[in-house]
């Protein structure tokens, strides 16, 4: 079925690819009325977002798989485990909405102007938090991001760590180490690949989110910025903005090559991390520090 | 690792100052760090916590106010008239969701049949892998794939058939995982026991093994109802959405993602109350689903 779907989608995209061959995938003009087309601000705003969210949520969850893993007592592990879950199991169109009318105008109000005064200032730093502050932008499609990748890496992560052996643990304490000692030392380097791995599903997750994007996300822009307040658009928000107007054939192959992008990127983050997952259940890797 | 952790010998030497300066600063050191980063640990748990109930109040707070009985019974109404509700979309979800189901579970839980009970061989991690796949798959890539080959080609409207295909394309992986892992922890003793009495292989699948991972099989195809039915992306790419009362596969069908979607856009109030209640709707249907077959799951049946 999985072939099915590449094929087809690649006989549909077939039209835009050959005309524009690399080009696609290099400028950033899409101009249906003059039928250039251009996604390279689309894959700029996909990774741009996915990089805001995975710097947000990956320290964050991977604290959380910690604290499920090793710190917390069982009757505290159960009911954090199954809210993390339920975390997860939120439909991406209800984070969009609490996205839209909550986040965005508390990021827009408090935290944007925030980052402008207190980074903005530094150069080069600096000018990915300058200009006017919409609301709707790069930055605020990363934060949503982050809170719905947060549950997938540290779920998967938390399995992971309780997958390390307890002689390893017991023998950093018997070396006189403090528990944060032996989480670095022996817990963490165990367990690289695969939370690594989890970081990877984690991203491809992110790679496809639509919805919840589309709405905090602005929807505008043809040019790429260095400045995460501008509004723009990833790959996912695109499709899901345009696929109403693409009368055209040759408008119509763009949006489904933009398809096309995305879904050879998510497989191969996907199977990356599930290679890398896979490598950590079999073997002790991190024995070899 | 549970319960109180008792003194190291270090800390009780730090206590009684029997160490040189130098030593003891070090380990004071070392155990400010450790306090510190399990302040962090906490901190980063508690966060977690904080972000999942600050949302779910607020769809409470914002939601409960839309409730009321012609919420649930009459059809969207445009703006400018008052009441108007949300059943066209609660419908119009469980009409695609049932023929999603029908068009997804028997595949889902023949690849499963087929993974757990003969699948060996290069060819079975193949068929895992690509199941695999095909449920890491971004929703909206799904939604382009039957947009394409359903709406643009083949029918050449939007339509609620189309919508049906997509969830049941989101649905194959999540069946076919659950139901795999659930028919492995059936006991080979069983199966041997129905092949030694001369009952055939297929039988044996058919009268043993399904029957016994009943609970299992129900538990996956509730859970991948309630994946398939929080879905958006591919629902607006195939579906649609309508503002009134339809069950014409062949036509644009209302659900409820699309219509919290719409509502939330536009820019009125009464509209964007309306889509909070929509969303509280939601989110208390797939909180229901999921429950249930956590509890399903951890049940007696599968013999732990």
């Amino acid at each position: 079925m999985l072939v099915l779907l590449v094929i087809i989608l690649f006989y549909d995209a077939k039209d835009a690819v050959l005309q524009y061959r690399l080009d696609f995938l290099t400028t950033t003009v899409w101009d249906p009325v003059f039928e250039k087309f251009g996604a390279a601000h689309y894959i700029y705003g996909t990774l741009m977002t996915s990089l805001v969210a995975l710097l947000l949520a990956a320290p964050i969850a991977l604290g959380a798989a910690l604290f499920l893993a090793e710190y917390a007592p069982r009757w505290v592990r159960e009911p954090i485990s199954y809210l993390i879950e339920m975390l997860a199991v939120i439909p991406s169109i209800i984070y969009g909405l609490w996205g839209f009318f909550v986040l965005a105008p508390f990021m827009r109000a408090y935290v944007e102007p925030f980052l402008r005064d207190v980074i903005g200032p530094v150069p080069i730093v600096g000018s990915l938090f300058s200009g006017p502050i919409l609301g709707k932008d790069l930055l605020v499609g990363g934060v949503i991001l982050a809170i719905m990748i947060l549950p997938t890496i540290a779920a998967i992560s938390r399995e992971v760590i309780l997958a390390v052996p307890e002689t390893q643990r017991e023998g950093m304490i018997a070396l006189g180490a403090t528990k944060w000692e032996m989480i670095v030392k022996a817990v963490l380097p165990y367990t690289r690949t695969g939370i690594l791995g989890a970081v990877m599903l984690g991203l491809a997750r992110a790679f496809g989110e639509t919805m919840a994007v589309t709405m905090v996300i602005g929807n505008s822009s043809n040019e790429i910025s260095p400045s995460l307040f501008t509004p723009g658009y990833t790959m996912a928000s695109a499709i899901a903005n345009q696929f109403t107007e693409a009368d055209k054939e040759i408008y119509f192959s763009a949006v489904v090559a933009v398809a096309l992008v995305l879904l050879l990127v998510s497989v191969v983050v996907n199977s990356l991390g599930r290679v890398l997952i896979w490598r950590m259940a079999r073997g002790p890797l991190g024995l070899r520090i | 690792m549970e319960g109180e952790t008792p003194l190291h010998t270090s800390e009780r030497a730090l206590q009684t100052g029997r160490l040189s300066r130098s030593v003891a600063g070090r380990l004071r050191m070392r155990y400010a760090i450790d306090r510190l980063m399990t302040g962090v640990i906490f901190a980063c748990a508690a966060s977690v916590v904080a972000i999942l109930f600050f949302i779910l109040a607020y769809i409470i707070i914002k939601g409960a106010p839309a409730l009321n009985l012609d919420f649930f019974t009459n059809r969207p109404l445009p703006y400018g008239e008052s009441g108007g509700g949300v059943a066209p979309a609660i419908l119009g979800s469980l009409a695609m969701l049932g023929v999603a189901s029908l068009i997804g579970v028997p595949v889902g839980i023949g690849s499963a049949i087929y993974l757990s009970e003969y699948g060996r061989g290069p060819f079975a991690s193949l068929v895992r892998f690509t199941i695999d796949l095909i449920a890491g798959l971004p929703s909206i890539v799904v939604g382009v794939f039957v947009w394409a080959l359903l709406v643009r080609q083949i029918i050449g409207q939007y339509n609620g058939l189309a919508g049906s295909v997509a969830l049941a394309i989101i649905m194959v992986p999540i069946v076919s995982r659950t139901v795999e892992e659930v028919l492995r922890l059936v006991p080979d003793m069983l199966r041997e026991a129905a092949l030694a009495l001369g009952v055939s292989r297929w039988k044996t699948i058919l009268r043993v093994v399904l029957p016994t991972a009943k609970s299992g099989i129900i538990t996956a195809v509730v859970l991948s109802t309630a994946r398939a039915g929080g879905e958006t992306a591919p629902l607006l790419l195939t579906a649609l959405g309508n503002q009134f009362f339809s069950l014409d596969f062949s036509a644009p069908m209302a659900a409820l993602p699309i219509q919290i979607y719409s509502y939330a856009v536009a820019p009125y109030d009464d509209w964007h109350t309306k889509a909070w209640g929509s969303a509280l709707v939601l989110i208390i249907v797939i909180g229901v689903l999921s429950f249930l077959a956590r509890q399903v799951v951890r049940g007696p049946t599968l013999g732990r």
